[in-house]
């Protein structure tokens, strides 16, 4: 890079137009993903991410709108890990493209796939190109990876560390071979793989469009400058906190292998511009597969600081701000070969406790917390039909629920979780794809937190199995522990699954993860999710706001508080 | 003139009603000529405005008129034809001020259309709200259950449906949408409850969602379904009082209404299916900027519509505008359609600049609009907008009445202070420096949306035409030019009455939708051409409900194709005289080649819906009516001071109107019209062609 000169300041016009356009470079990579992707999990739930990514630290400079918020804070450490493996056999080479899935490294869980491609300018490399993704299915004990009864990564999926996908713009088939042969859906894992490399590819082409018009110094120049000034809004908005020390602990139900709590404690400093977040109290990493690696418990952190603070551009200069105590051997702390699959839990809590913490340091910035969990359901069997004897079906989704109320309203009803911009696939599809049968799809009335303003909704899922028989599995959390009011709210509903068996409604041992679920034609499962908690004391709530909740339903008139239990 | 001759109708008129002038575009059928009517809107009453434009097209017309026959036959009666583009509609649903509506659906299922897709209006921040256009209170559930194969799980209990229709009555609701699950597949089920309805309902206002669109995906079904039900008393009455006022006044002619695809239909069916009349003002302009840019030999154009708080994108390609297959009014307000694809920003000459704490200088999307407005219209607003910076850089005169009048002059002192306190001081620029950095990240943000909708269709903009209309895409034309390498811009004659020229160069257009969900192997072709003939019947009908002469009818069918176990399709054509597995999956390859760049042979194709479009032909006119007649004038007016690229330069100001056919006009120039201002940069020049358009380049370097 040394090689470019940079005028000594970079005007804020140019910086602003910049800053448009290279966002726009990685919309159009997740763009072109979602549209050519197989699996829906990406297609249609966005669980994905592209952007740019420093070439020394591997640090994020872009990222793109639509993509997954928990990757953000991962990819750099996906990016390094590439990078280092990369030195080792030769360095970075232009047109090789670089695959793994290792969480330990590279954050988040085996089914994300995480592609690096170098990008060279005049022969140097001027920064990395990523894409992340997630497979429908990679190995592993159960379809779809989410098993809750892992305890080595081995049993969760097939592990590859970084290897080249493509040299110099060949693919190499002999990687895919080994990628095809370690799925039980090797044609959606192709077309998902093809997605990549092809948003991967029109990267490359729109960022040399890029530089070719500003030259290469302006536009490096731009993304430094980008990553500063989101330092200094942090700090901005640091600064605007009272200096204090402000501690939340929240709970996992447990680790799906043995039944206790599992506590994320969170100690939170304001000094002046700078924030610490100190997780020490932590509970030791578990057996089961809710613990998450370092570049996770990063990612989570960032996640949560973006929602407090949303007008922070999207790079690495959020985390500046920021240090962090995270001791070794902790579930936020996880090392091989601990099971970490159901990473999804455990950032949401890690969210949660920034929330509250943040609230005890300024009520009106937090949000209360969502419902807390992403609630992994799969039913999967064989067809007996004629036409279709032995195929293999999988439905495997991830469900809703509400959002926290705040100073400014209500919680929203039946959303995403705050680590993604998922959408639910509609049921009808689903419907059409797999011998199932929606016979419920409802709000979940009384599930928000009540609170001056009340948290958003839950939902009721009902499913009945149309086919001879199948296996289901769940994992979820928030079945013991609802999720939280905050600044005198109340809490929500916690999260109940249960199934039919024998003309009985049962529910799991562990409550909200289970696996091997056998279940017969005509019997069903569901899943009753948490709304989000209160905001303000329920006192104070709007008498008007309070007839409309009883008139709608949203709350049974019986029973005006959602819940008995105050955080 | 005689006025003893009975009055035979001649004029067709197009009708737009925006939020500040309703705007008219007649055209002569006797002589071909066109003028132009713009009186202000009414906003609320939008009736009125249109009536008192017509009463305008009449007393130009003839100015005997109120003496004479014409007088005792009414002043619409030399109307033949009127088309109109409205927003009632989509004003309607964003203010939710729609008819009390309820929902009939499925046990199980009344809360689809508030749950949605399980979305959120913003990545960031956790703060979303949505309020749904039926309360929940109005959604109500019966028996009944047909499976995604269509066979029927549950028979409908029409008992419970009668119950529930007397519930929602008793309730005081005036329409009613009836939704039930997967009746896209079968609609039985759903056909006898609507039935049932309907004998019950004490109005026309009944709506059955698998009519509107038998398409896969419920919340998109129910939400469309939805918003047309509520919308149906509004747009119905409306478009029922318009009609009897325009009976009153002698008219013996057709009413038209333009949908979001950009083609026009009957009152009748608008009356229908108002939900497709969401997009119908903008859609107009971007057919009229189709046919102008083809006019003019240009067959691929970007059109970029710049108002008070918005700039509106779209694209023509091979001279036909893309469409799109569905909109959101807002968030959680979701239309299935197809439409005319509008990427909308928020940069309009009411957006507001700002400098956040780490220095960034941001403009839009918060928007002063019209009221307040900018700085400059002295109306309390403080905050810098675009409209501002036009002004102090001296794009537009602050001496000129702007907005037809609406306002007689421009405070620009007033605008120097915003943008000092605003933007400079935080900038440590001096004013006017911050003044073009404003007017800079605006064009960057509107070229960015240029990019999108040409880039994500794979095109490349550079090899498109950039067509500005609406009253501020003028100034901004050759900034467009610059920042999307556009060699060549267009400034159509009339930009601020593009959308009503659009009415009356529309086509008549109706769409149709069914899911098919087969894998190809499995289509039946029989019944494919069945059910093609099928929706040709039913959109013939639609056809011949107008009364209108078609010079030809033609139809565009296609198919939403997809691999197997992919969930989003590509839209591949279908020619109707050619359908076999091969020509069908051969289409296919060439679709997916042509969006991904490579083809996954060996994997199972799957057919997810049959898409029809049936389209007549309206005769057309010669746009060379528009075209300046006579020697014109191309005499400069004098010299106005404008400030570009740092320095000041004496730009000459002209009338545009005046310039004759072929005059040619060098940058830095003015160019002024009662509609828009033309800015033209230094560097660029402008030549009027045969059609009075004003064609841009840049001089060659």
């Amino acid at each position: 890079m040394s090689a470019h000169t940079a005028a000594a300041t970079l005007d804020p016009v140019t910086l602003a137009v910049l800053k448009g356009r290279l966002e726009q470079i990685a919309d159009e990579m997740d763009a072109t993903l979602y549209r050519s992707a197989f699996n829906p999990i990406i297609a249609e739930a966005h669980d994905a991410c592209h952007g740019l990514y420093d070439a020394n630290t591997g640090d994020t400079l872009v990222q793109g709108k639509s993509g997954l918020p928990v990757f953000v804070g991962a990819m750099a450490f996906a990016v390094r890990a590439a990078a280092r493996v990369a030195q080792e056999r030769g360095g970075m080479v232009d047109g090789d493209t670089w695959l793994f899935n290792d969480p330990y490294e590279g954050g988040t869980h085996a089914n994300d796939f995480k592609l690096v491609r170098p990008f060279f300018r005049h022969g140097q490399l001027f920064c990395y190109l990523a894409s992340a993704a997630h497979w429908h299915d990679v190995g592993g004990a159960v379809p779809g990876n989410y098993n809750p009864a892992a305890t080595e990564c081995w049993q969760e999926a097939v592990q590859i560390p970084p290897v080249r996908i493509v040299r110099q713009g060949q693919l190499d088939g002999d990687v895919l071979a080994i990628l095809r042969a370690n799925t039980r859906l090797p044609d959606s894992l192709w077309g998902d793989l093809n997605g990549q490399l092809s948003a991967l590819e029109l990267g490359i082409k729109r960022l040399d469009g890029l530089l070719d018009e500003y030259g290469d110094a302006v536009v490096l120049q731009a993304m430094g400058e980008l990553r500063k000034r989101a330092l200094v809004l942090m700090r901005a908005h640091i600064q605007n906190l009272p200096d204090g020390r402000y501690s939340f602990e929240d709970v996992l139900d447990n680790d799906g292998v043995k039944d206790e709590l599992l506590t994320i404690a969170l100690d939170m400093t304001v000094k002046g511009d700078r924030l610490t977040l100190d997780f020490s109290r932590t509970s030791l990493q578990c057996a089961g597969p809710v613990n998450i690696s370092r570049a996770t418990a990063v990612a989570a952190c960032y996640v949560a600081l973006k929602h407090v603070f949303p007008d922070v551009p999207a790079n690495a200069g959020v985390l500046d701000a920021v240090d962090f105590v995270l001791p070794d051997g902790l579930v936020i702390t996880a090392e091989r070969p601990r099971p970490v699959g159901g990473y999804t839990e455990t950032i949401l809590r890690m969210i949660d406790v920034i929330f509250s913490a943040t609230a005890l340091a300024d009520p009106n910035r937090a949000v209360a917390h969502a419902y807390g969990t992403i609630n992994a359901l799969s039913i999967a069997g064989h067809r007996t039909d004629a036409a279709r004897k032995g195929q293999r079906w999988v439905m495997f989704s991830f469900f809703g629920g509400g959002h926290g109320g705040h100073s400014t309203g209500d919680g929203l009803s039946h959303s995403n979780a705050p680590i993604s911009t998922a959408t639910i696939p509609p049921l009808e599809i689903l419907e059409a794809a797999y011998p199932v049968r929606f016979t419920e799809w409802s709000l979940r009335p009384n599930s928000g937190g009540d609170g001056t303003h009340r948290g958003g909704l839950g939902a009721v899922y009902e499913i009945e199995l149309l086919e001879e028989s199948a296996e289901a599995f769940i994992f979820g959390e928030r079945g013991k522990a609802a999720p939280k009011g905050i600044a005198g709210g109340s809490n929500a509903l916690p999260n109940v699954f249960s199934y039919q068996h024998e003309g009985q409604w049962c529910q799991p041992p562990m409550v909200s993860k289970m696996l091997g679920i056998h279940l017969k034609k005509g019997e069903r499962v569901r899943l009753e999710t948490p709304g989000g908690g209160g905001w303000g004391p329920a006192a104070n709530r709007d008498t008007a706001a309070r007839a409309h909740d009883v008139a709608q339903g949203f709350v049974s008139d019986s029973n005006t508080t959602s819940s008995k239990v105050k955080p | 003139m005689s006025t003893q001759q009975p009055v035979t109708p001649h004029l067709v008129v197009g009708v737009d009603v925006g939020g500040t002038f309703t705007d008219l575009f007649v055209l002569d059928e006797r002589d071909g000529s066109a003028r132009i009517v713009k009186v202000p809107s009414t906003r609320g009453e939008e009736a009125r405005g249109f009536m008192n434009g017509v009463v305008r097209v009449s007393e130009g017309n003839a100015p005997t008129a109120t003496t004479g026959d014409a007088a005792k036959a009414g002043v619409a009666a030399t109307l033949a034809t009127i088309v109109h583009g409205t927003t009632v509609g989509t004003n309607a649903l964003l203010e939710r001020k729609v008819a009390r509506t309820g929902i009939i659906t499925t046990r199980g299922f009344r809360d689809v259309l508030e749950m949605r897709r399980r979305d959120r209006p913003q990545t960031w921040g956790l703060r979303g709200s949505f309020t749904p256009v039926v309360p929940r209170d109005l959604r109500l559930e019966v028996d009944e259950r047909v499976l995604a194969d269509g066979s029927l799980h549950t028979s409908v209990d029409l008992a419970q449906v009668r119950a529930q229709t007397q519930a929602l009555l008793d309730a005081g609701c005036e329409a009613v949408c009836v939704f039930f699950i997967n009746a896209y597949a079968n609609p039985i089920n759903e056909q006898q409850a609507v039935a049932a309805v309907r004998a019950m309902w004490p109005n026309p206002y009944v709506t059955s969602a698998s009519e509107v669109l038998p398409e896969i995906r419920e919340f998109e079904r129910c939400s469309t379904a939805t918003l047309n039900a509520a919308l149906q008393p509004v747009v119905g009455s409306y478009l029922a009082k318009l009609e009897d006022d325009l009976r009153n006044q002698g008219f013996s002619g057709e009413l038209l209404i333009v949908q979001s695809n950009g083609g026009v239909m009957s009152r009748e069916t608008a009356c229908d299916v108002p939900v497709r009349t969401a997009l119908s003002g903008p859609a107009a302009g971007v057919i009229a900027c189709a046919a102008v840019a083809r006019a003019s030999g240009f067959s691929n154009v970007i059109t970029g519509d710049m108002g008070g708080t918005s700039f509106d994108v779209s694209l023509v390609a091979e001279g036909e505008a893309s469409l799109a297959a569905q909109t959101s009014i807002e968030f959680g307000l979701v239309v299935r359609s197809p439409m005319i694809q509008i990427e909308t920003i928020g940069a309009g000459g009411g957006s507001i600049a700002s400098v956040d704490p780490s220095g960034m200088l941001q403009v839009g999307p918060e928007s002063a609009g019209s009221i307040p407005g900018p700085v400059c219209y002295g109306r309390g607003n403080t905050r810098p907008t675009v409209t501002d910076a036009n002004v102090v850089l001296g794009r537009i005169a602050a001496d000129r009445p702007l907005g037809g009048g609406l306002l007689q002059a421009l405070d620009a002192k007033a605008a120097e202070l915003a943008i000092q306190t605003h933007v400079a001081t935080p900038l440590g620029l001096d004013m006017l420096a911050a003044a073009e950095a404003m007017l800079t990240v605006a064009n960057a943000k509107m070229a960015g949306a240029i990019r999108v909708v040409s880039i994500e269709r794979g095109h490349d903009p550079r090899q498109f035409a950039y067509m500005p209309f609406g009253g501020g895409g003028a100034l901004h034309v050759c900034a467009m030019m610059r920042e999307v390498g556009v060699t060549t811009g267009i400034v159509p004659r009339y930009p601020g009455v593009t959308s009503a020229l659009g009415c009356v160069m529309a086509d008549m257009r109706h769409d149709a939708v069914q899911t098919l969900n087969k894998s190809l192997l499995d289509l039946d072709l029989a019944q494919l051409t069945a059910r093609l003939a099928h929706l040709a019947e039913a959109c013939q009908k639609r056809l011949d409900s107008a009364g209108v002469r078609f010079e030809r009818v033609q139809e565009v069918v296609s198919l939403d194709m997809l691999y197997m176990g992919q969930t989003h399709t590509l839209q591949v054509p279908l020619n109707p005289a050619d359908i076999s597995r091969e020509s069908i999956q051969a289409a296919f390859e060439k679709t997916y080649a042509a969006s991904f760049g490579r083809v996954l042979t060996g994997m199972a194709i799957r057919v997810m819906n049959l898409r029809y479009a049936r389209i007549g032909v309206r005769p057309k006119f010669d746009l060379a009516v528009l075209a300046p007649k006579g020697t014109g004038s191309s005499a400069s007016l004098g010299v106005q001071r404008v400030y570009h690229a740092g320095q000041w330069w004496d730009a000459q100001r002209y009338a545009r109107l005046d310039l004759p056919v072929g005059a040619q006009v060098a940058g830095p120039a003015i160019l002024e019209q009662a509609d828009t201002t033309v800015w033209l940069e230094p560097s660029f020049y402008a030549r009027v062609d045969t059609l009075g358009n004003l064609l841009v380049e840049r001089n060659a370097p």
